[in-house]
């Protein structure tokens, strides 16, 4: 198979970009959304091409499915080391291209919609062009140098989005803690890259993940504090994965970035850029596998389980429809990499591999739908919030149905998508670690309750004041979420375990029922508490959070995370470390200026003022310094 | 001597030539048309810019008192680059503001003479040849940043930083006389062979050190560097913080790598605690900073304690990337300095708050302003990413992780107060942004190739690739 096509995927959107990006106060806002979808929708059909030809025309060679790259030499960075450019086709990186582009495609549809009207339309079109880039040439990357290029492109474009609406004060802020909090997780990624980079000499991902490799075959020849170099390695890219995957601890951004315009929040933070970090630790499963025998999936097993757990449980109590489906999406990112982790890697053992893949999937489908739908309903009622919501089911229709498609698939109702994959993700737990099997159920119930929770309290219940009647939005709106809606029943019927598993070789999956009638079942009942709680207006929701008081107070101020953070930051770094530097800047710094200033200009006293000022606390510094520098340095020697 | 041997000198010989040129052309030229001489200044410069990549061999002069080779040309070709596109991105200002005093052509002769000193202090080949090229950098930099008259901020940033550089320099001589004292030799190659281990040469060393340590501006010899940059004219903060930095780091390395190569051991842990000390505080400082040239000033503390990292390794990666690191850096800085200039020449001002809208009025400033941000806080694709990621590599592979990890810390801290400056400019609406303006033909040339410079280093590879190549010269 020529992959050379490939490389117009990512390109596209690249030229769409700097299109709109160069021409932007020349282009009709009209054209520039239809030049944005238009390059897309080239994009996703070479994408679908792609995955028709790799898994089909293609297939296996020899029982596997074969991995293809083609890259450049780009830098010979020392004699031994080089850096290359290139793209990587295997089964993760075509799945990935199948689901950014059909995201993509049906946000830059909605967003003509949704967006109508805005000053910066078109510069709305040229930043998602330029994330969907960014995450193309994320997921076709073929060395750990290039995915960290774009691993930190999609952050930028991420925060370029989360601040769309500049004049919000509170959307600069979440941009902001946006950017700076997935940073500081990526320099735990940094600093493994360059572990790696040292001890196998390589950046490339063919090399590293080769089981016979020497990466893998030597993991344990280096050691550091009891465990080798490529296990900290690992451990400190898990790091990087989970700061952009919003795991516990490091998601407190997450919620925060529902600032952004709502389809940014369909794209960037449900389906594509969040699952970025569960699709690193996929790229390099072979590695986390083998090296030290598994023991950093082990940490990613019980982050992902913590997560899932922590994040459902505050998604119960927030108001706030959107922070709801963020907390869920935390959720359900937790729940992929509790599949990565309990996860072995030939043959059916590679369950949760394949699993925590397909819930990749099908919950990109679903989480899109939903965002999308709380747009269509955000944009008729003009509120984010549960109490500016109800009865919508009768003036928005097509939203209702859709939604109810998605809460279904998410709360794991057969037939849905969301009941293969998650099915699949509780039989891996289950042979693995009863624990986190025992976790993940009960996640399973608290989504369904959460989820109908929000659409009883949208769509049934009692018609609010609304300023004028709701309405159902415009079609560019509605044909993305009947679209979505339709694949979020069908894709579940994908037989995932044929084309994406661990070692590439495929194996057949079937349905483990007792497993998956309990699974169903907590669902069911997650939906039936729902019902009962708020399906009618009633107080017993009231009564509930009065009963647990203390508890749902915590759980609704998201257990103090923010306010923990906000001590370490401001009490401690700000007052402590960087206010009195800058006092002492005011103080003698700047002090020196005044002092000076109120001298005459003629230099003669000038000198004089400056003599009796502080050049002498310079000097002083300065002798005093070398001095110092000089007795340590002679004592460290003799 | 051999009279073709003075082709050596080549740069120094051609600079000093449009020096005299200068002074020559400031008694012709007449009082009204005093603008011919910036743009023969600019035209000359750019001449010798050029001439300067032509081939050239390697060889001494004076009994080794000067040497030169592909390597140290490098050096002088990066450091007439950064000078050429300072000239541009100051030429306006000449004229609006120092010609109006029937003054101008000093300022070029000033800036070249310091440039002639760098040359010189580069290529030395002894410590004598090297002070003299210290010296004669350093002391019309002085007189350049008390150029001013009118602003009382601009005599009292000479007289600062003419006390700090006599300070910084009497203690480089001292530390030279230490290094004399023990071994017999102002040459280098002599004194190669005979450090080692004993108390006065590893004093003066340091003292040595630290007089140099001055230009880079390093904790704890930096105290100097807000103030001046502060009260400077913006071209010559600029030009302290770019040119002046620049050829410091490459005499350091060359120095480091060669003179002192037997004494790594210890000046591998010395340069550790300044470079961690340097990161810190050059960016603890820089959080609360609300004047542009001194927020700039900070930042470039900052920067200079990461090229430690590189400087600490000591063999050829060390070198290219430290190379690598300068040489964009320069570019960075320079295109956030130039747009500071262009703003303030235009409206005076020079606050962050000042540059609050920006993006709204005046996009293609904010832009560029953007990009130079972004590739001094090293996110890609922009070229700051690759110089700050090679050097950590380079750093990570002789195992200093944890400082790696604090100096990815630190990145982390700049990135913040970066985006304040973004955010001022792109996200926050101000009544009284600052109105649009158009900038002359060379502000923009200066910015352009700033910013191609930003643009293209990173992802065009050969540019390391030739550097990596060329410091194998420093074994």
């Amino acid at each position: 198979m020529n992959i050379s096509y490939i490389i117009l995927i990512p390109v596209i959107p690249l030229v769409v970009f700097l299109l709109l990006g160069i021409f932007n106060r020349k282009i009709k806002p009209s054209v520039s959304g239809y030049v944005g979808v238009f390059g897309l929708l080239v994009s996703a059909v070479l994408s679908f091409y792609a995955a028709f030809e790799y898994f089909f025309v293609l297939g296996k060679v020899d029982g596997v499915f074969q991995t293809l790259s083609e890259k450049i030499v780009w830098m010979n960075f020392t004699d031994s080391l080089h850096i290359d450019m290139g793209i990587l086709v295997d089964p993760i990186s075509v799945m990935m291209l199948v689901v950014v582009s059909t995201v993509s495609l049906m946000v830059h549809i909605y967003s003509r919609g949704y967006m109508h009207g805005d000053e910066g339309y078109t510069k709305f079109f040229a930043f998602l062009s330029l994330f969907t880039f960014s995450m193309y040439g994320l997921v076709l990357a073929t060395n750990l140098f290039q995915i960290y290029i774009f691993w930190e492109l999609v952050g930028v474009s991420s925060y370029l989005l989360i601040g769309y609406y500049y004049t919000k004060t509170s959307a600069i802020a979440a941009a902001k803690k946006a950017f700076i909090v997935t940073r500081f997780a990526d320099f735990g990624f940094l600093i493994g890259i360059l572990i790696i980079g040292y001890y196998t000499g390589t950046f490339d991902f063919e090399t590293l993940n080769n089981p016979e490799g020497s990466a893998i075959l030597n993991w344990a020849s280096y050691s550091f504090m009891g465990l080798s170099a490529l296990t900290w390695a690992l451990i400190l890219i898990f790091i990087g994965g989970a700061g952009k995957s919003a795991m516990f601890p490091l998601h407190i951004w997450l919620p925060d970035a529902m600032e952004g315009p709502t389809p940014v929040s369909a794209l960037i933070h449900a389906a594509t850029m969040v699952v970025a970090g569960v699709f690193l630790v996929a790229r390099l499963f072979p590695m986390y596998y083998f090296v030290d025998d598994g023991f950093v999936l082990q940490i990613v097993a019980y982050v992902g389980a913590f997560s899932a757990l922590f994040a459902a449980i505050i998604a119960i109590t927030q108001t706030d429809i959107k922070r709801v489906l963020a907390f869920s999406t935390m959720s359900q990112l937790g729940y992929m990499m509790l599949g990565l982790g309990v996860s072995g890697f030939e043959g059916h053992s590679g369950v949760g591999y394949m699993a925590s893949m397909f819930h990749l999937f099908t919950h990109a489908m679903f989480k899109a739908l939903l965002f999308l739908g709380a747009g269509s309903v955000i944009h008729a009622v003009h509120s984010n919030f549960l109490k500016d919501m109800g009865g919508l089911r009768k003036y928005m229709p097509i939203t209702n149905i859709t939604f109810l498609i998605a809460a279904l698939a998410i709360a794991g109702v057969p037939p849905l998508a969301g009941f293969w994959s998650k099915d699949e993700i509780l039989v891996a737990a289950y042979e693995h670690n009863r624990l986190i099997y025992y976790i993940g159920v009960f996640v399973a119930g608290l989504t369904a309750f959460y989820m109908f929770r929000i659409y009883f309290g949208i769509f049934w219940g009692k018609d609010r004041l609304y300023h004028h009647k709701p309405k159902e939005s415009p079609l560019s709106m509605t044909f993305p979420l009947l679209v979505l809606a339709f694949l979020s029943i069908t894709v579940g019927f994908i037989p995932f375990s044929e084309f994406v598993t661990p070692d590439k070789m495929g194996f057949t999956a079937h349905l483990n029922y007792p497993l998956a009638a309990i699974a169903s079942a907590v669902g069911l009942i997650g939906i039936a508490t729902a019902w009962v709680f708020y399906k009618k207006e009633n107080q017993l929701g009231d009564i509930w959070a009065n009963r647990f008081g203390m508890l749902y107070k915590w759980t609704s101020n998201k257990f103090y995370f923010d306010e923990i953070y906000m001590f370490i930051a401001k009490k401690i770094f700000f007052k402590r470390v960087s206010e009195p530097f800058a006092k002492f800047d005011r103080k003698y710094v700047d002090g020196t200026m005044v002092g000076i200033g109120n001298t005459t200009v003629a230099t003669s006293r000038k000198i004089k003022g400056l003599q009796s000022g502080r050049v002498q606390d310079y000097a002083f510094a300065f002798i005093g310094g070398a001095v110092i520098i000089g007795l340590i340095f002679i004592y460290l020697w003799t | 001597m051999d009279l073709s041997n003075i082709l050596l000198m080549r740069f120094e010989v051609i600079l000093l030539v449009v020096i005299l040129l200068l002074i020559v052309g400031e008694i012709f030229i007449s009082q009204a048309k005093k603008d011919a001489v910036i743009h023969l200044s600019i035209f000359l410069f750019g001449l010798h810019t050029a001439i300067g990549f032509l081939n050239l061999e390697e060889g001494r002069l004076f009994g080794g008192m000067f040497h030169t080779n592909a390597m140290i040309e490098l050096f002088k070709n990066i450091l007439n680059i950064g000078v050429l596109i300072l000239l541009l991105q100051s030429g306006d200002w000449v004229k609006e503001k120092i010609m109006k005093n029937s003054r101008g052509t000093e300022f070029f002769i000033l800036l070249f003479s310091s440039l002639l000193g760098m040359y010189f202090m580069i290529s030395s080949g002894d410590f004598l040849m090297f002070y003299l090229g210290l010296e004669l950098s350093t002391l019309p930099v002085a007189a350049l940043a008390a150029y001013e008259t009118t602003k009382r901020i601009s005599s009292e940033s000479g007289i600062k930083l003419i006390l700090s550089a006599a300070m910084a320099s009497g203690t480089a001589l001292m530390g030279i006389s230490f290094l004399y004292a023990t071994s017999g030799s102002i040459y280098f190659n002599d004194i190669i062979l005979t450090v080692g281990a004993n108390n006065l040469t590893l004093l003066g060393f340091v003292l040595f050190i630290a007089g140099l340590a001055f230009k880079i501006s390093l904790v704890p010899f930096h105290f100097w560097t807000a103030d001046v940059y502060e009260g400077a004219p913006i071209a010559i903060a600029s030009y302290l913080s770019v040119i002046s930095k620049g050829a410091a780091v490459f005499i350091l390395m060359i120095l480091l790598f060669t003179v002192f190569k037997p004494l790594m051991e210890i000046w591998d842990k010395l340069l550790y605690g300044i470079a961690v000390a340097t990161m810190f505080l050059g960016n603890l400082f820089a959080l609360r900073q609300q004047n542009m040239k001194r927020f700039l000033a900070y930042s470039s503390i900052a920067q200079a304690g990461f090229i430690l990292l590189g400087l600490m390794i000591g063999n050829q990666l060390g070198a290219a990337t430290v190379m690598y690191f300068v040489l964009i850096y320069i570019f960075s800085n320079l295109a956030a300095f130039g747009v500071v200039q262009a703003i303030s020449l235009q409206t005076g001002k020079e606050l962050m708050g000042d540059y609050e809208g920006l993006y709204r009025t005046n996009p293609n400033l904010s832009l560029i302003m953007m990009l130079a941000l972004f590739s001094l806080a090293g996110i890609p694709p922009v070229a700051g990413f690759f110089g700050k990621f090679f050097l950590f590599t380079a750093a990570a592979s002789e195992g200093y992780y944890f400082l790696v990890f604090l100096a990815v810390f630190n990145v982390t801290i700049s990135l913040y107060y970066y985006l304040l400056v973004v955010r001022a400019m792109f996200l926050r609406k101000s009544n009284n942004a600052i109105p649009y303006f158009e900038n002359k033909i060379y502000m923009r040339l200066g910015l352009l190739i700033a910013v191609i410079g930003i643009l293209v280093l990173g992802i065009y590879s050969p540019v390391y690739e030739y550097i990596y190549e060329l410091s194998a010269n420093l074994q």
